[in-house]
Order: C-alpha cells, then sequence, then structure tokens
C-alpha cells in the first residue's frame, strides 16, 4: 500500500548551516564551481589590467591619473546601470546612448538662455523626459509583444534626429552645440568637495555601510539563519572602508601642477548615490525580485501573480532615467552638448561595461556592481592606452577583447550552471 | 477521521435516476458525517465537438492521496483544469467542503486553498529557495524585503517535508536535485495554506531514489490532513503512493475507490478498455 511514513517527531537531522570558516569557504567554492562566478573574473581582469599598464607606465597609478579615470567612468557606469535593468529582464535597450543625449539636451537648453530655470528643475526636467521615453518604448514592447532589440534600435535612430531637432531648434546659429552656463551643472564633474568634506564623507561611508553589513550578519547570525561567519563579514567591512579612504585618500592628494588641486570630485558622489538606490531597489524590493523572476522564468513569475508588464514597463523606464543621468554627466565633463554626441558608440559601451562586469546577456544574472566595475574596466583600457600613446584602433580592439572575453566567461559560466 | 469507504457511486443502482440530492451518501463516508473536501458531480467539458469530459462524479477526501489515472487524452489534464481555476467546466457543480462553488481563474482557486504543482514546477533557476517559495508574495518590512522572516518562514516549510533536506535554503533553485526541486514547489504550494495539492506527473522526469523521495514527500502531505491528487502514468508510483484510485477513460469515469480494490491488472484494463471483462470486483468499481 501507500508508504504512510510516520511524520512528525524524529526530523530527519538538518543539513549543516553555514556557521563555520571552512564550511563557508566550501560552499563558496561549490557555488563557484556552479558557475556563479560573481565579480571574481572583472577583478582579476581589472587586477591584470592595472599591473600591465602600471609596469608600462608609472603615471597610470598617479593620483591624478587614478581621479581622471573615476571620472571618465562614470558615464560608462550610469549607462551599464541602465542597462543592467534590462538585461536582468533577458532584453535589451538600443537607446540608451541618444537618451543619455536627449536627457542632457533637455537639462542644458532649460539651463541657458532664455529659460534660465534653476539647475534642479532641470534636471527633473531631463530624467523625466527620458523616463517618459523608456515608458513609451517599455508599453510597446509589453502591450504589443514588439521585441526589445528592434523597438530600442528604432529609438536609437530615432533619438537622434530628435537629439539633432532640438539642438537646432535651441539656435540654429549655435552651431549645433547649447553650452552649459550653469555654474552647478558644470562643477558636477568639474567641481571637488573641500579635502576636509572628502574626508568626512569617506569616513560616513566607511562607518555607515560597514556598521549595515557588520548589524545584518550578527543579526542573521542571531536568529539562527545562514550567514558568513565573521571573519568573513570583518573582511568585507575592511575592504569597504579601505576603498571608502582610499577613493578620498587618491582625491584629497594634490593632482594639479603650479596650482594645488584636490578633493573629490562630485561625480563620485553623484555615482555611488545612484549605485546605492539602484542597489537596493534590485536587491531588497519587491520590484528587483520581479525583474530576476521574469529574467529566470517568466511563466513562473506570471503564474506567482506577478504583472509582467508593469514590471517590464518600469525595468524600460528605469533605463531611461538611468541614461538620462548619464547624459547629464557627459554634457558636465564636455562643459556642452552637442549633435556630434556618439549615442551608438555609447550604447554598446554601456552593454559591454554591464557585461565585462558579470551582467548576463541571457537574463536573470546581473547586478548594479557588476555595470561599475565593467565601466571602470572600459575606463582603465582607454585611460592606459591614452598613457602609453596607443590610439584608437588599439583602444577599440583591446575592448572588443575584453567583451569577448567577458562573454565567454558569461556562457562557460553559464554551462557550468545547466551541467549541474 | 475517515473510518469507512465505499466504492464511489457503487451503491446507486445503474439503472436508477440520480437522487434528488446526489451528494447525499455517495463516495466517501466519514465518522461525523463531513462531506468530502472537493466533490465533482456530472462535470461536462467540450472543446468544440470534442466532449472531453461526460458526467465525472469524483470524492476527493482530505487527507488522502488520489491517484488519477488515465492513457493520454482521457481528459485527466482538463478534469485538473477545472479544479485549478484554468479552464471552467461547461456543466456541472463543484463543491469544496460541501458548499457549491465556481472557480473561474487560478487566483480564485488558490484563495480556497487548492494548489496546482504543475509538471515544469514553475521555479526560477536563478532565484533561490526562499525567493522562488515566496515568489509574488514576499513578506515586507518598512517596504522592504524581510529576508530573515522569509528565510524562517521557508526553513520551517521545507523541515516540515522532512524527506528532503538541503544544504541550504539560500542555495539557487537551479542547483537543486529533481526531487529537492519538487520539495520546493510542493512547499510553496502548501505556504498558502492549501488544503488540496494537485501534482501533475509528479515523478515523470525523475530518477529512482528521487521518485522515492517524492513519494514519501505526497505521504507526508496526506499525512497533515492535506488532500492530494496526483496524476501518473506510473502505475508502480500510483500503488506506492495512493490511497483511492480514479481511473478516467474517454473522459469518463471507468472506476473509482480504495486502492486495496485495484491491482495493477485490472488498473491496465480499465485504462485501455474502460471495462472489466471479468473478476469479483467488477460490481463494486464500475459505473
Amino acid at each position: 500500500m501507500s508508504i504512510t511514513a510516520p511524520v512528525d517527531e524524529e526530523t530527519p537531522p538538518l543539513a549543516p548551516r553555514d556557521d563555520s570558516l571552512r564550511l563557508y569557504l566550501h560552499s563558496w567554492v561549490s557555488t563557484l564551481r556552479g558557475g556563479e562566478t560573481g565579480v571574481l573574473p572583472v577583478l582579476a581582469g581589472l587586477i591584470l589590467l592595472i599591473v600591465i599598464f602600471q609596469t608600462q607606465d608609472s603615471a597610470f597609478l598617479s593620483a591624478g591619473n587614478l581621479t581622471n579615470l573615476m571620472v571618465q567612468g562614470a558615464v560608462f557606469i550610469l549607462l551599464g546601470m541602465a542597462e543592467v535593468f534590462v538585461l536582468v529582464l533577458g532584453e535589451i535597450d538600443l537607446s540608451t546612448g541618444y537618451l543619455a543625449g536627449i536627457g542632457a539636451v533637455i537639462t542644458c537648453e532649460l539651463a541657458a538662455q532664455p529659460h534660465n530655470l534653476p539647475w534642479w528643475l532641470c534636471i527633473l526636467a531631463g530624467l523625466a523626459g527620458t523616463s517618459f521615453i523608456g515608458i513609451v518604448q517599455g508599453t510597446l514592447i509589453t502591450r504589443l509583444g514588439l521585441p526589445s532589440f528592434v523597438v530600442t534600435l528604432a529609438g536609437l535612430l530615432g533619438l537622434e534626429g530628435v537629439l539633432i531637432f532640438l539642438i537646432n531648434q535651441a539656435g540654429p546659429t549655435n552651431g549645433g552645440v547649447i553650452s552649459i552656463s550653469n555654474n552647478v551643472l558644470n562643477d558636477i564633474v568639474n567641481g571637488e568637495l573641500s579635502t576636509t568634506a572628502g574626508w568626512i564623507v569617506a569616513g560616513v561611508v566607511a562607518v555607515g555601510f560597514g556598521g549595515i553589513l557588520a548589524r545584518r550578519d550578527a543579526r542573521r547570525r542571531a536568529e539562527g539563519l545562514a550567514a558568513p561567519p565573521p571573519p568573513v563579514t570583518a573582511l568585507k567591512v575592511l575592504l569597504v572602508a579601505a576603498a571608502a579612504v582610499g577613493v578620498a585618500w587618491i582625491c584629497n592628494t594634490n593632482r594639479g601642477g603650479a596650482f594645488a588641486l584636490r578633493g573629490v570630485p562630485w561625480v563620485v558622489l553623484v555615482v555611488l548615490a545612484i549605485l546605492a538606490a539602484w542597489t537596493s531597489l534590485l536587491g531588497r524590493t519587491r520590484f528587483g525580485r520581479y525583474l530576476y523572476a521574469i529574467g529566470g522564468n517568466a511563466e513562473a513569475a506570471r503564474r506567482a501573480g506577478i504583472n509582467l508588464a508593469l514590471i517590464r514597463t518600469g525595468a524600460f523606464m528605469l533605463s531611461g532615467l538611468t541614461s538620462g543621468a548619464a547624459g547629464i554627466i557627459y554634457a558636465s565633463r564636455l562643459g556642452s552638448i552637442s549633435t556630434d554626441i556618439d549615442g551608438g558608440t555609447l550604447v554598446l559601451f554601456a552593454v559591454a561595461s554591464a557585461v565585462i562586469g558579470g551582467a548576463s546577456l541571457f537574463g536573470g544574472r546581473g547586478k548594479m556592481i557588476h555595470a561599475l566595475l565593467g565601466g571602470i574596466v572600459i575606463a582603465a583600457i582607454y585611460n592606459g592606452m591614452g598613457l602609453l600613446g596607443l590610439g584608437a584602433a588599439v583602444q577599440d580592439m583591446i575592448t572588443a577583447l575584453v567583451l569577448l572575453a567577458a562573454v565567454t566567461v558569461d556562457a562557460v559560466a553559464r554551462r557550468g550552471r545547466v551541467a549541474h | 477521521m475517515t473510518v469507512s469507504e465505499t466504492p464511489a457511486d457503487g451503491a446507486r443502482p445503474a439503472s436508477a435516476s440520480r437522487a434528488p440530492d446526489a451528494f447525499a451518501g455517495s463516495g466517501v463516508a466519514t465518522i461525523d458525517g463531513a462531506p468530502p473536501l472537493l466533490q465533482l458531480r456530472a462535470i461536462n467539458k467540450s472543446f468544440g465537438s470534442v466532449q472531453v469530459l461526460k458526467d465525472v462524479d469524483l470524492d476527493i477526501p482530505a487527507g488522502k492521496v488520489t491517484a488519477l489515472v488515465g492513457d493520454n487524452g482521457a481528459g485527466k489534464s482538463t478534469l485538473i483544469k477545472a479544479v485549478s481555476g484554468i479552464g471552467e467546466p461547461d456543466t456541472g457543480e463543484i463543491r469544496w467542503k460541501g458548499q457549491p462553488v465556481t472557480i473561474k481563474s487560478a487566483k480564485e482557486a488558490t484563495a480556497l486553498g487548492i494548489a496546482t504543482v504543475y509538471q515544469d514546477l514553475a521555479l526560477c533557476d536563478n532565484l533561490d529557495i526562499v525567493q522562488n517559495i515566496y515568489l509574488g508574495r514576499e513578506l515586507l518590512h518598512f517596504r522592504l524585503l524581510d529576508e530573515a522572516a522569509m528565510e524562517t518562514g521557508a526553513r520551517r516549510a521545507l523541515d516540515q517535508l522532512s524527506v528532503v533536506t538541503v544544504h541550504s535554503v539560500r542555495q539557487l533553485v537551479g542547483s537543486l536535485s529533481g526531487g529537492q526541486r519538487q520539495a520546493v514547489a510542493v512547499a510553496k504550494a502548501v505556504m498558502g495554506n492549501a488544503e488540496l495539492v494537485i501534482m501533475d506527473e509528479p515523478t515523470a522526469a525523475l530518477g529512482v531514489s528521487q521518485t522515492r523521495l517524492v513519494l514519501e514527500l505526497i505521504s507526508q502531505l496526506a499525512a497533515r490532513g492535506v488532500a492530494v491528487i496526483v496524476i501518473s502514468h506510473n502505475l508502480v508510483d500510483v500503488f506506492a503512493v495512493a490511497d483511492r484510485i480514479a481511473v478516467l477513460y474517454l473522459g469518463q469515469i471507468a472506476a473509482a475507490g480504495p486502492v486495496e480494490q485495484f491491482d495493477t491488472q485490472t488498473t491496465v484494463e480499465l485504462i485501455t478498455t474502460g471495462t472489466l471483462s471479468s473478476g469479483l470486483e467488477i460490481n463494486d468499481l464500475r459505473h
């Protein structure tokens, strides 16, 4: 007859929980073998790049160049974050480059004559504009069931036209350029915090973030939940603190010549703030959880009662919003926005940043930190090659190789997961 | 709780007209007179000119495993869909705890306490066990995900299905074995306090040891008082786990009753022909 298993009383021994260091490392290694490599490949690649460039030109790790690298990476990082939202769904957004351009145009135009609106209103308007375009694209993709590749390809083409139209409309005689007259907009990239403020911010980040990490792990251990052992938590906190202090130290070192120039550029804070906000959104809210669920198994998500169209459209809106922010920083760095902006190349860097960092093109996997690391890798390649006097030809070829390497890692890791 | 079982509709004279209340005295009797958890009466369903279900009567008691067997096209899936809210029957009555109900959507089925574990399990491989179990009904704490509470709840749900152990509830579901995946899907189903769990071919893609795990899992569910309907082609599994068997043949119930009244040979005959050529229990089993 049936196996009327005597249940209750004797529950079989539970599998050991991850509370010893040895067990933790063991399970970590098996996770790696399972294909969940996380940020390890990109970190290894970044260290390799740093070693190569530093041995070839000792100026690479100088304070001035490292600060410059952070600024150069900001646009790639933000565009990469925009791409992560849709890559997690298994979709793609090819319009991010020109969305960035549109965001910059709206912001710069409203800040210039004859509007002269306050800087914060200009930024809000720019971000609202790109978010709206994201919603339109997302609606076409979800409600009409069109492929995101095609809809956003149309966006790439169409928005370039809109960009040229808007700039020419603003001033037919300005030669296709809108300059930034507003000091605040200019200072996002070109202004710095005072050295004291830089140290304070670094301290707050180190203590705050480290404290949150330590408290969360401690609470999980107290409740008997799976948590990393104390040494691992301590190591994480230490790394965060070291990174915060390191960035402040690099930026607060004088990088000027005759005139002293020191301080953390505002853009570093902007990127970190957006990184923190989007990381929380993906990791700690229902919206973020549903993005991963849809990217992993859309049918399962649908059966769980998740509104697929709403979540997908939201992802495209956030992609637009983040692209707009990238565009404003792009314009701030150049001091202007012009019809010369190459949104086609920018979007390739956007996808490359996310994928090099570890986000999967196949959907379901990707974090904001991946875009940060990927963006830094791309910036490091261009920065380092520039220092070595290698031209655009070599830079592009090397970037292509790095991208191929990243996709290979992704595909191999994926095979590892499937074979598991 | 259930003490005596008589074969479904066995007491009803074949020629007699239906009693005023077809539910009275039919199917499964219980000591306190409570009706079976789920009662289906005269369920009909057609797709175009093809009648897939013809006057199907079936009782599903609580705390028992009912195996629904039948050849391809016998109407098993259609019958299950009628109960899980995906495909409403054309005519017929569904009673839940004795009360007539209509189940128009999967959401309504869930609200009643009916959970379906589909053959594909509907799990996200890229999410961990906790995230899968709570998918679509995450616990929040100040509008943020309450990971600690969900992890505790998921662990408790899995511990109750004590046949299957996992190393950590934070493992990705993609890294689990077939039996473990089934356990996660079941834990997800019963998390919403399901009183009836329908499992579609739960052992179809599994090896020997994993199949054994899943069968124990099913028995445990029943022991906890949950009614279980298992669709299966594998008669070895059916006889290993079922308390009751219902055989569908061309959209009709060929036989339904306690597992003791069946053996492999008669069941195969019922599945393939809908009738028995010989045997003592025919009168008890057949309509």
